[in-house]
């Protein structure tokens, strides 16, 4: 299978002060549509910088990010949902949703993004709230929102900046479920979308994954790579998962 | 909610009381004083306000002057609207053209615009264009300092959205820096014109001018007809008043989704 994403040699180094600091060194691995990949790693390890770069709003310093099919015009390729929801609170939902089908230049006409709003809100469960404000809307709904308008330029990456970790643990699991039922309609809809989820909670990375990257310290390089081959629905509960849990977490503080 | 209303009857109680004990000192105090000269009876100024459309001192009527001054108050606010939001929008939005211009406005600010005066009657010569151009630099700086404010306020995340989707530098300021740096600007409109409300009544008050409240004013202290001064400073905190309640209105109406969060 052809990679959605080719993560090669990375370099990165910030300036702080009179110190030049490495983030990566030479961080390598690839992204495979329809997957799961969680990258975990202690705190600034540079995850965050790393998906940012993808994302295209930091410079590469050395080696390359290529993602096939991406001609570095018109709708991005890669879509990112960040830590807190980041909606324009002066756009309704709908309107938050199609921001960036709106920008996007290759003539999509205005009944199309419409009904691929509508087809959104349906898939995010959010149509009856199209016309509410963020301000009207909870934690767990506006990030459902800021997933529907990553997904609405129907990337071929998305990318979770910690997506969940301001939310309470029960609206937390209703929203990791729905990324796995996300991944699976864009798959049943013939646009695999490859899932980049940043985070801290290796129950989570485990939960959600089919692969998970940790990252050492800086500069990060990737000092752990898990298959994680367990049948889903995964329940928390089952000795392999707990396993696998401890396995990553280990992995994690070493 | 008839709590609520109760406080709403009992607030308004309490303003009009502080009010009506301020027009009976004065009728009070007029009496007392009983020279026309010093303290007007109320009843010569409501008099005045009473009958807007009479020629008042041989001149244009109150509501004809009020007009005046509203015009050009309007003219100058605009003109003040149209320069100072684009060198806000490209002062926040740049620190290169920040660092050349935030040293030469920090000078010009504190000046009072009516200092501008002399120079303006230079320039412009007497008469309505002078009166704008003090308008003009009475508005430009609270909008102007508002709308850099305003654009430091956006979040990067928001600019971060429109850059992942690939938005061009125009597309970010059009969808993402004006929108969201409105609220503020909104607020800096709102002091520029009750700065230009002011900056009119005092600049029609300088000799040569011929029209206007504050030109009525003047007149009327000239002849001593201190009834006409009360009616003209009524009518003017009542346009003040009613221009600050559009703009606040204006803040319920556009700017509602600032909500709790």
């Amino acid at each position: 299978m052809e990679p959605v994403l080719s993560v090669r040699n990375l370099g990165k180094t910030f300036v702080e002060g009179e110190q030049e600091c490495n983030v990566f060194q030479g961080l390598s691995f690839d992204a495979f549509p329809g997957e799961i990949l969680c990258i975990m790693g202690t705190s600034g390890c540079g995850k965050s910088t790393l998906l940012r770069m993808i994302a295209g709003l930091e410079t590469i310093d050395t080696g390359s990010i290529s993602i096939p099919g991406d001609p570095g015009t018109g709708p991005a390729r890669a879509a990112m949902v960040f830590q807190d929801d980041a909606l324009f609170p002066w756009l309704n939902i709908r309107d938050n949703i199609s921001y960036g089908l709106m920008l996007s230049r290759d003539g999509v006409s205005e009944e199309m993004v419409s009904r691929r709003v509508s087809d959104l809100l349906d898939l995010v469960r959010l149509t009856s709230f199209s016309k509410y404000y963020p301000y009207q809307l909870s934690g767990g709904m506006k990030q459902r929102a800021a997933v529907a308008r990553a997904l609405a330029v129907q990337p071929g990456i998305l990318l979770m900046d910690e997506p969940f970790s301001a939310l309470d643990p029960f609206t937390r699991r209703e929203l990791q479920d729905e990324i796995l039922r996300i991944r699976d309609a864009a798959s049943a809809d013939c646009h695999p979308v490859a899932i980049l989820l940043v985070t801290h909670n290796p129950e989570e990375a485990v939960y959600l994954a089919d692969r998970i990257i940790v990252l050492s310290d800086r500069p990060a390089a990737i000092c752990g790579l898990l298959e994680v081959r367990l049948p889903r629905p995964r329940k928390i509960s089952d000795q392999e998962f707990l396993q696998f849990r401890e396995d990553v977490t280990g992995l994690v503080i070493r | 909610m008839i709590r609520n209303n109760k406080q709403t009857i009992s607030k308004i109680a309490k303003g009009l009381a502080v009010i009506i004990l301020f027009l009976m000192i004065w009728e009070v105090a007029a009496i007392i004083i009983n020279n026309n000269y010093i303290l007007p009876r109320l009843g010569d100024i409501i008099w005045v306000l009473v009958h807007p459309l009479t020629s008042v001192l041989g001149g244009s009527s109150l509501v004809e002057n009020a007009v005046v001054s509203l015009r050009e108050v309007l003219t100058g606010f605009l003109c003040a609207v149209a320069v100072a939001v684009p060198i806000g929008l490209l002062i926040g939005n740049s620190k290169e053209v920040d660092s050349y211009l935030n040293p030469f406005i920090q000078m010009i600010r504190p000046v009072p615009p009516i200092a501008w005066m002399p120079f303006a009657i230079a320039w412009f010569g007497i008469g309505f264009k002078s009166i704008i151009f003090i308008i003009f630099m009475g508005a430009f700086f609270p909008i102007l300092i508002n709308t850099i404010d305003g654009v430091y306020g956006v979040r990067n995340q928001w600019t971060d959205v429109a850059r992942m989707f690939r938005a061009t530098s125009f597309e970010k300021i059009r969808t993402v820096v004006v929108p969201g740096a409105l609220p503020v600007i909104w607020t800096g409109l709102r002091v520029a014109f009750a700065v230009a409300w002011m900056c009119v009544v005092a600049a029609e008050m300088l000799p040569g001018t011929s029209a206007g409240l504050g030109f009525m004013i003047m007149y009327a202290y000239n002849l001593g007809q201190l009834q006409v001064i009360g009616a003209g400073m009524v009518v003017i905190g009542i346009i003040g008043l009613g221009a600050d309640g559009l703009f606040r209105a204006g803040q319920a109406r556009f700017f509602h989704w600032q909500g709790r969060g």
